[in-house]
């Protein structure tokens, strides 16, 4: 093994004889890039990827999360330990990860309630760095059909100004759309193995 | 040394395999069809950044700086990974990778494994090496699956099973999958249900899962795979074990390098604003993921090609696949005909690179692979100058020939005759009596030994008179 390791660092570095000075990279790209509506802006782009996108203020979210969740017949729905109170509203089965569920317990709730770490306009994503509201990454994959609360002042405009915010070292999950697949005749199609269902409140 | 097997064993020389290909009218079809729309929505993709080009060559210059910096950042990643609770292995070889994936394999006692579609590990055939140990590969991306349910070769890098119509893929998945309903249609979301159904047990139930990377940063030790249908997620998060096989010049420097690539990768391949999921993740999370993970790091012919100064520009590629979509080439002949893991331009030069095998003639012929009309370089994300190195790699062939060939035998005599205006203009006299050949204005067919180039292409009639011998006339 180590013989090995030894091996191609010497190997790369016979093939560097020559090893040619490499230029500074140039940093001109956009890093932001004016944008007059960023909640805006993101609703378009998420609504792009045919996820279903509502707007909605801070008083009425719990009654939007509710009727999210009636509309889709979710009855059961699987929550980090550290959600608000207020979100879990009454009338449904909330199963809480704590202690944390197994794979079989995740597969038949109806759905998963979370917040988000980051949002990009630009591209519509939401990103989870399995932080506050978030829970661990199995949550947000296993459930069909993921309903995420994104708070306006978690938009930015652009991926370098996401990457800038986020802490490299957490788990991280970008989720642009419902899971699809461009694998027959390149096309995009919704709904593989991941949740077919993305639903977004965006809190205004 | 082992022979690099990036090529299929067997597989003839690029033109007979193209010939048989274009007898195939559905093959066309297809490929036309799927290529035409990626083209398309590329272009949209692309020409809504304003500072696409600005990105190409902050890319370009990113992994300029990782290959001349190759030792160093490899370094800097494992040092970071094993900080974080990673184990890092490096394989020299196919065989060595292989086998380290499977001895990891077997002390996590599994007998079955998940895995996501990776370039890496379709190059050091990894699924056959398991498989011939008695451990079983559930290939996860919808592609993959259908390429081998279908007992098929993957013919494109991004859609290994973009030679397939949908009417094809629901003949294979009615006749290979268990409970597939009798009455499939060829809806795509149909075939993608299928899909879901016949893998949800197995990404539930697995212990070990093999993925690829796309990226990894060396001065954190995140490791970065983008997808799009949710299995690379399954994989990367619910088994207890995972292991990564990563070609080397997958490392970059810094995190920031990632809002380059994470900009150029989605839209140059399924031309997308963001491909639907991304995974990050570092080392090991207690309470999250796989609690061991294992990083391979793959050499395979990677250190040599890096010792060739043109065609070392071959590993910064990114495999997104761009240069097959707009490949004249490989719209009409499809991947198969290439006869290697990586089909298509950035396979014409990749191929011989990584093969190390000169003298073998299927591997000599892939150079040839293209018409050199550089559309490849055009929407390469990272630069990559693809018809200069396949000129290179020409040379190198024809090098390798020696110069008693009848090619370097005609050249030597051109050399001649270029050499003297009096032998020129004869030649050029003598060559005017082609056009007898000609009809309309072209020549189709040509006696030995330019048969070998009317087989496939007209040339054009020779003019009458020279230039010279028109200015002499006119002017003299």
């Amino acid at each position: 093994m180590a013989d090995a390791r030894i091996e191609i660092l010497g190997r790369i570095r016979r093939s560097l004889v020559d090893r040619p000075a490499a230029p500074a990279v140039p940093r001109d790209y956009d890093v932001t890039r004016p944008v007059d509506d960023l909640a805006a802006l993101f609703a378009e782009r998420v609504a792009d990827y045919r996820a279903k996108v509502s707007q909605v203020t801070a008083k009425k979210l719990p009654a939007a999360i509710e009727a999210a969740l009636r509309a889709r017949d979710a009855g059961s729905v699987v929550v980090p330990a550290d959600l608000p109170a207020s979100w879990c509203v009454n009338g449904f089965d909330w199963q809480i990860d704590d202690p944390p569920l197994g794979v079989e317990a995740l597969d038949e709730v109806h759905g998963v309630l979370t917040g988000c770490a980051v949002a990009i306009a630009e591209t519509g994503t939401i990103v989870l760095d399995a932080g506050p509201t978030q829970g661990r990454r199995a949550l947000t994959l296993v459930p069909d059909y993921h309903l995420c609360v994104v708070r306006a002042k978690q938009i930015v405009g652009t991926v370098p100004e996401a990457l800038a915010a986020l802490d490299p070292v957490r788990p991280l999950t970008f989720i642009s759309g419902p899971s699809a697949t461009s694998d027959i005749e390149l096309n995009r199609v919704e709904g593989v193995h991941g949740p077919r269902n993305l639903e977004v409140l965006l809190v205004t | 040394m082992a022979r690099n097997p990036v090529t299929w064993l067997g597989s003839p020389t690029f033109p007979r395999a193209a010939a048989e290909a274009l007898r195939d009218p559905q093959l066309r079809r297809n490929l036309r069809h799927a290529t035409h729309t990626i083209r398309n929505k590329r272009a949209n993709a692309v020409a809504e950044l304003p500072d696409w080009e600005r990105l190409r060559l902050a890319g370009e210059a990113i992994k300029n700086d990782v290959l001349f910096h190759l030792d160093t950042y490899l370094e800097k990643l494992e040092a970071a990974v094993t900080a974080r609770g990673g184990v890092v292995h490096w394989a020299r070889d196919a065989a060595e990778a292989n086998a380290i994936v499977l001895r990891l394999t077997r002390e996590a006692g599994a007998r079955e494994v998940v895995k996501v579609k990776s370039m890496a590990t379709a190059e050091i055939g990894l699924n056959e090496a398991l498989e011939a140990a008695g451990v079983g590969v559930v290939e996860t991306d919808l592609a993959e699956l259908i390429v081998q349910l279908g007992h098929d070769r993957p013919s494109h890098i991004l859609v290994p099973a973009i030679h397939r119509n949908r009417a094809e893929i629901r003949e294979i998945f009615a006749r290979e999958v268990p409970g597939a309903p009798p009455d499939l249609t060829d809806a795509p979301a149909a075939l993608a249900e299928v899909a879901r159904e016949h893998l949800r047990r197995k990404f539930l139930s697995a212990t070990v899962a093999i993925s690829g990377a796309n990226f990894a940063v060396a001065d954190t030790g995140s490791v970065v795979v983008l997808e799009s249908e949710g299995n690379g997620r399954m994989c990367l998060t619910l088994p207890q074990t995972l292991i990564t096989v990563m070609g080397l010049e997958k490392v970059l420097p810094t995190w920031r390098d990632l809002e380059v690539f994470l900009q150029l990768l989605p839209r140059s391949s399924t031309a997308e604003r963001m491909n639907p999921y991304t995974s990050i993740w570092t080392g090991v999370t207690p309470g999250d993921g796989p609690q061991a993970f294992h990083l391979v790091l793959l050499d395979n012919g990677r250190t040599a090609t890096l010792a060739d100064p043109v065609g070392r520009a071959a590993l910064r590629c990114i495999r997104c696949s761009a240069c097959l979509n707009v490949c004249p080439v490989y719209e009409r002949t499809g991947g198969a005909a290439y006869g290697s893991v990586y089909p298509g331009p950035i396979g014409a030069i990749l191929t011989p690179l990584l093969a190390e095998a000169p003298e073998d003639k299927h591997v000599a012929s892939l150079p040839y692979a293209s018409s050199l009309c550089g559309a490849c370089f055009e929407v390469c994300p990272v630069r990559i100058d693809i018809p200069s190195v396949l000129v290179h790699l020409r040379a190198e062939v024809v090098a390798a020939k020696g110069n008693r060939t009848p090619e370097a035998v005609g050249m030597a005599a051109l050399a001649w005759i270029f050499g003297s205006s009096r032998r020129y203009e004869a030649a050029q006299k003598a060559g005017a009596l082609a056009r007898y050949l000609g009809h309309d204005g072209t020549i189709s067919r040509l006696p030995w030994p330019g048969s070998k180039w009317t087989v496939s292409r007209d040339a054009p009639a020779p003019a009458k008179e020279s230039f010279r011998a028109w200015w002499r006339r006119t002017r003299g």
